[in-house]
């Protein structure tokens, strides 16, 4: 069996190093306090559970190092993995702490700019330098792109339409017809069914048409029927969003 | 190659039968060899329309339950020699109708036929789902008032995507209207749709407009196809349907009120 293995090894190219680049969050630390770190370590994590959740990471001690504090690499990282994050590095780090790293199979990279072999010789000199502090991770919601349906037949009645992001509809929806959508619904032709947009609650959504003539419309559950639609609205292009929790009928001017 | 028809509409009582019997004669006259079946299994009236109701001896469930061959089943038409009818069962419900066996009872029609009309029933269940679900073209019979409409539509959104063409994604069935039991003089009154109305609704190709006649009543009680009946209003307009389908450019007629228009013409009050 270990001579196929070599014979194929021969043959064929089983494996390759390539060069990429990734974008990785870094830590950078300012204080040796163990728990002010835990404790806003965490504040931050709860923030985004979800985008820190099994994050790659890499401790950056240049700032902590040249302020003086003598960090525990071991303490350091039992800290960090402790509140999910994946270390997968160092960087700005002494002769002793890149050793401490490297004992737990953590890479030591170099410091922008820099050796890390000289950087505690230069400590002082160092100091001018106006190391990069990376953006807070703000805890915005990740976007994900839905994309845009679109219809181009008529949709008769009884027939129902569901976008999970903007509905656009090329011909005329029939009464009794239903088109729903998460996001905006555009009619280019007679709307005669129901709309509705925004279900999932989004009450910017809107809905535009050529020609209203709806059986009901609805943003994020807001909703008006035949009934209540006026004449001054009937019969021709209109938008239709939410304000203040009312549906607020305009011409498309 | 063969084209399956199917007559629809969703709403009863609009003229389905009456329609499929003369498109049927129509395209037999004019030399195409045509075939029509009654998928209206329990409620069987075509034979009637078709004059043939004294002949039926084996019907379409029987050849879908393979107790009778096609050619035992089909009834050749008494006016016409390349016009088949095929009965439905009076004595069973739709469930009698299987998707696959309706599918080889048109394979093997489509190898004799040019043209195979299927006279749908009301409704939009079974029966009326297998009459539409291998059709190539498909003739909405309407009339002009706002349920007929509705429910024209509802068959439009079934045809678009429950019939075999939507389902395997091939070019969908050609749609056309047929406005039937029109009066002019009823729309002039506000009384009745127009033809614009209802494409306004519809969107859809018009393929004719049937007036309102006492001709498609006597044709029934004879039994004998509306189309034959040269003379009246409603059998010319089933011709110039016929012709439209088979391509020729046919100016509409029966669409404006003609008294109306010889009144204004002579200064008539």
């Amino acid at each position: 069996m270990s001579q196929d293995l070599k014979k194929i090894a021969k043959s064929t190219v089983a494996l390759e190093f390539k060069t990429s680049t990734f974008s990785v969050p870094v830590l950078m630390l300012t204080t040796d306090d163990f728990k002010l770190l835990e404790q806003q370590l965490t504040q931050k994590i709860k923030q985004a559970p979800e985008f820190f959740k099994n994050s790659p990471l890499v401790i950056d001690l240049q700032e902590v190092n040249r302020q003086g504090y003598l960090i525990d690499v071991v303490a350091l990282v039992g800290l960090i993995r402790k509140s999910g994050l994946l270390i997968v590095g160092i960087r700005g780090g002494n002769v002793a702490q890149n050793k401490q790293s490297l004992e737990l199979g953590i890479p030591v990279y170099m410091a922008p700019g820099r050796d890390s072999e000289t950087e505690t010789k230069n400590q002082i000199k160092t100091s001018i330098e106006t190391s990069p502090i990376p953006a807070p991770v703000k805890p915005e919601k990740i976007e994900v792109t839905v994309p845009t349906t679109i219809i181009t037949q008529p949709v008769r009645s009884g027939q129902r339409i569901y976008a999970a992001g903007d509905l656009v509809i090329m011909a005329q929806v029939s009464a009794g017809a239903e088109i729903i959508a998460e996001g905006n619904i555009h009619v280019y032709s007679t709307l005669r069914g129901r709309a509705l947009a925004g279900v999932q609650g989004d009450i910017e959504a809107r809905i535009f048409c050529f020609d209203l003539q709806a059986e009901l419309i609805s943003i994020a559950g807001n909703y008006k029927v035949s009934e209540d639609l006026s004449a001054a609205v009937r019969n021709k292009p209109v938008q239709i969003y939410l304000q203040d929790k009312s549906l607020i009928i305009k011409d498309i001017v | 190659m063969a084209r399956v028809i199917v007559v629809t509409s969703g709403k009863g009582g609009v003229g389905k039968t009456t329609t499929s019997a003369a498109i049927a004669m129509g395209l037999a006259k004019r030399g195409h060899k045509t075939a029509v079946i009654d998928f209206d299994v329990g409620l069987r009236n075509l034979d009637l329309i078709m004059g043939c109701e004294r002949r039926v001896v084996y019907d379409f469930v029987n050849v879908i339950n393979e107790e009778a061959t096609l050619n035992q089943a089909l009834i050749r038409d008494k006016n016409c020699n390349l016009l088949y009818i095929l009965p439905a069962s009076q004595t069973r419900d739709k469930d009698a109708l299987t998707q696959e066996g309706v599918g080889r009872v048109l394979e093997e029609l489509k190898k004799d036929f040019k043209y195979i009309v299927c006279d749908s029933p009301a409704g939009i269940e079974k029966g009326a789902h297998l009459a539409m679900y291998f059709a190539d073209d498909a003739f909405v019979v309407t009339n002009p008032e706002v349920s007929s409409v509705r429910d024209s539509d509802r068959m439009l959104g079934l045809l678009s995507s429950k019939s075999r063409r939507a389902e395997q994604s091939e070019e969908p069935i050609n749609e056309y209207l047929l406005l039937t039991r029109y009066a002019p003089e009823r729309v002039k009154l506000g009384e009745m749709l127009s033809v614009d109305d209802v494409q306004d609704i519809l969107s859809l190709h018009l393929l004719g407009v049937i007036p309102e006649s006492k001709s498609v009543l006597n044709a029934s009680n004879s039994g004998t196809p509306v189309i034959l009946d040269e003379k009246s209003d409603a059998g010319q307009a089933y011709a110039d349907i016929v012709a439209r389908y088979l391509g020729e450019d046919v100016p509409h007629r029966f669409i404006d009120d003609k008294k109306g228009f010889f009144r204004n013409l002579f200064g008539g009050k």
